[in-house]
């Protein structure tokens, strides 16, 4: 496949490793981003890297840190009358108060798996009678295509299509961790393709402020390791924010996502799953689209579990490692997860559970 | 956090929607995210929307950087 | 063809079952057994052990690329037979019938049944048809059961798996997976793509004839991935892969990439992987080569000391990771 089998070159990735293990030191880098994550771990990228490069995951992806509460508002919305929950599939495991969207599925709601926020378009255009609501997750790559949903909705007065927005945005996310007392990494693996949008002198703040060398970089091994090297030269050269993905991001990102994306949301405070409410890391629907915002009805909701005493924050801080967590592998397994390092099968726990059941045999 | 995946646009069609191919799939896709994409050119493909045209020449520079650490490995390798 | 449509008193009991099944299953499935209408069939005892398996199968659509449910039902039973080295001989064919569903699409799925039996030299020997009201199946579901017979001598399991033996699979994995997705709506993309659906017990023999097969698995749902992991678990050994030398097809991976789902879990209806000695390898592989399910056969592994039911992948840039039994379906990602 073009532009993706030409990155895919072994004699680069064993170059770059060779390059990266030469390096004196050990350094700490966190991958923000999960699909970072999972190329990383589909690769077994960290053996090749030990011991003297860590990386660690960060937040996750954004399902994964889609917080039970707002779970539970997919689930209520899905099991209104007359209603139809349109969604990525990646959101059916994720773990709400009262179980996933897959539970509720199967004891009756309607919940329908798309791949594109078009497909609820059509979905609703097909049932003029019944309400279809989009779940709006996903960072700022996302965003755009559901601001454009909803704007070709609005254009064809398509009075049945909704938007649920969980959407997440990663900067504010970034400044939250970092602010963090005791978060500390020698750099920073950035997200490609969240870039791709909102563009690489979004980051800046980074080095201006905590003098965190970044790279943004691409999905395959060797983007990945030419990041690490970068990252690495970087403890030497002073920090920057550099950009190794630019065969698809610019300083300034996609102007026209953007201005779409701007159109149709706004800044919120969002719940981070594991972690805390971030301010202004949430995208909501503006006033001006309030007719077609399912975050505005009422919901009955289930009362929010207490403090499930999950720790992953203090995991994705490498304060501890997951088995002094009190739930991991107990209530916490890859089939009924608490935090989002158990929800992504890539996330720090999900890994470390699998590794501990192959050694127990 | 987001799974993207480069495609050849084939056609432009109405709607700002275009046919792109991926490895001999074909799919139509929504390019109303990217200003001027013509057929020929190579977009990255999220969610059934083209989010950005990939930069031919920024993208030769990064495999050109790769083909030479390659050949750093196989020049290693001949003794 | 029939025109019309199945209704409840199809499923009655009463003359428009005799009608249905006197005009459109005998027809087709042309049995003398079947003819005799008794209450059973009544079979002559082969000799040696038998094997008896039984799958439903509820695909949809009911027609895909490659293939349909009335010939996935044969080969699904087939290949479990020929899995424990069997020789299937019978199969029933269970039919449940959604009220409304076209006679004409039982008819040609009843023909497909048919065709893929005789094909797979197996007899359908006894049957049943139930209709359920309209909104209560998806157009027809189909249950089969299967009877083989083991000749004497013959040792094929899926614990079967030693030390020392290499894994082959016989062509390129997740073509039906992606067949049938492409099929349903929603996930209009094109490509020029069959289901792998076959028969594998002429495959089988033909293995069998050329050298010893210590193990057998056909994987079908879960990939791959989950046939590895049973066979490795099951034979209480190690498994260590080759990635670049399992055969995805390009156009495979590229939906793969594109909806976020990895081609060793997704579904396959004509495909094996198989356990055998090294040093029979070659003559195995030789003997797959030569037949069209096999055309494409290769080594993608060995068996190995080490952690019961471990299976590690060796990328191609000379890493290594776990494989991961899947939790559930797959379904497509943003993330």
């Amino acid at each position: 496949m073009k532009y993706l089998d030409e990155f895919r070159s072994p004699g680069a990735v064993r170059a770059l490793v060779d390059k990266i293990r030469e390096l004196d030191g050990t350094c700490t880098f966190m991958e923000v981003c999960g699909t970072h994550t999972m190329a990383i771990s589909r690769a077994g990228l960290r053996p090749l890297l030990e011991p003297g490069v860590d990386l660690v995951s960060g937040p996750g992806c954004p399902v994964c840190v889609t917080s039970d509460t707002d779970i539970d508002r997919a689930i209520a919305v899905a099991r209104m009358p007359g209603v139809e929950l349109a969604t990525f599939g990646d959101m059916m495991k994720v773990p709400g108060t009262e179980g996933s969207l897959a539970d509720a599925a199967a004891r009756g709601a309607r919940v329908k798996v798309v791949y594109s926020p078009l497909e609820a378009l059509d979905l609703a255009r097909a049932n003029p009678r019944g309400d279809v609501v989009f779940l709006g997750v996903g960072f700022e790559t996302t965003a755009p295509t559901v601001a454009a949903t909803l704007l070709q909705a609005r254009e064809g007065n398509l009075l049945n299509l909704f938007v649920l927005s969980l959407h997440k945005v990663v900067p504010p996310a970034l400044r939250a961790l970092v602010s963090l007392d005791d978060f500390r990494v020698d750099g920073f693996i950035l997200p490609g393709h969240v870039s791709t949008i909102i563009g690489s002198d979004a980051y800046s703040f980074l080095v201006d402020e905590f003098k965190i060398p970044c790279v943004v970089t691409g999905f395959e091994p060797a983007d990945i390791l030419q990041a690490i090297y970068r990252l690495i030269k970087m403890r030497d050269e002073g920090p920057a924010v550099e950009t190794e993905y630019s065969r698809v991001v610019r300083p300034g990102g996609n102007p026209k996502a953007l201005e779409i994306m701007s159109r149709v949301f706004e800044p919120c405070d969002a719940e981070w799953r594991g972690l805390f409410k971030i301010p202004g890391s949430g995208l909501a629907l503006k006033n001006e689209f309030r007719d077609f915002d399912a975050g505005a009805w009422e919901l009955e909701l289930p009362e929010p579990s207490r403090d499930s005493g999950c720790r992953c924050g203090e995991i994705l801080c490498g304060r501890i490692k997951p088995p002094e967590c009190p739930h991991f592998a107990l209530t916490c397994t890859p089939d009924t997860p608490v935090g989002p390092c158990m929800v992504s099968s890539e996330g720090t726990c999900a890994s470390y559970h699998l590794y501990c059941r192959e050694e127990e045999g | 956090m987001c799974l993207a995946i480069p495609a050849e646009v084939i056609e432009i069609a109405d709607n700002d929607l275009a046919l792109v191919e991926i490895g001999g799939a074909r799919k139509r896709v929504s390019v109303q995210l990217v200003d001027g994409v013509s057929a020929g050119d190579f977009v990255l493909v999220h969610a059934g929307f083209a989010i950005d045209k990939i930069d031919r020449a920024e993208a030769q520079k990064t495999m050109e950087l790769f083909e030479e650490l390659a050949r750093l490995v196989e020049a290693d390798e001949i003794p | 063809m029939s025109e019309g449509v199945v209704t409840m008193a199809h499923g009655g009991g009463g003359t428009r079952m005799q009608e249905l099944l006197r005009d459109t299953v005998f027809p087709l499935l042309g049995e003398d057994v079947l003819l005799a209408a008794e209450d059973s069939a009544c079979l002559d005892r082969p000799s040696g052990r038998l094997a008896l398996t039984t799958d439903s199968f509820v695909v949809k659509p009911l027609f895909f690329p490659g293939g349909d449910i009335g010939k996935l039902a044969v080969c699904g039973t087939v290949n479990d037979l020929a899995m424990v080295g069997a020789r299937p001989m019978y199969l029933t064919l269970g039919l449940i019938l959604e009220e409304g569903l076209g006679l004409e699409t039982l008819e040609k799925v009843l023909a497909s049944v048919a065709a893929w039996a005789e094909n797979a030299g197996v007899r359908v020997v006894a049957g049943d048809t139930k209709v359920v009201e309209r909104g209560m199946a998806d157009g027809m579901y189909v249950n089969t059961a299967g009877v083989g017979v083991i000749p004497d001598g013959r040792a094929v399991s899926i614990a079967g798996a030693a030390p020392g033996d290499v894994l082959l699979v016989n062509g390129f994995v997740g073509d039906h997976g992606i067949a049938v997705l492409k099929g349903r709506e929603g996930f209009d993309f094109e490509l020029e793509l069959e289901s792998d659906c076959a028969p594998l017990n002429g495959l089988v023999e033909k293995m069998l004839d050329a050298g010893t097969v210590r193990a057998l698995r056909d994987p079908t749902r879960g990939g791959i991935a989950a046939a590895l992991k049973e066979m490795a678990g099951s034979s209480g050994c190690a498994f260590e892969m080759v990635e670049d030398e399992i055969p995805v097809r390009e156009g495979v991976r590229a939906i793969c990439e594109m909806l976020g789902l990895d081609p060793l879990l997704v579904a396959n209806e004509g495909k094996l992987l198989a356990a055998v000695p090294e040093d029979e390898a070659q003559a195995v592989l030789g003997a797959m080569k030569g037949e069209d399910e096999g055309r494409d056969a290769r080594v993608i592994g060995r068996v190995v000391d080490g952690r019961k039911g471990r299976v590690t992948l060796l990328t191609g840039l000379g890493s290594r990771r776990l494989l991961r039994m899947p939790s559930g379906e797959q379904l497509p990602r943003i993330c």
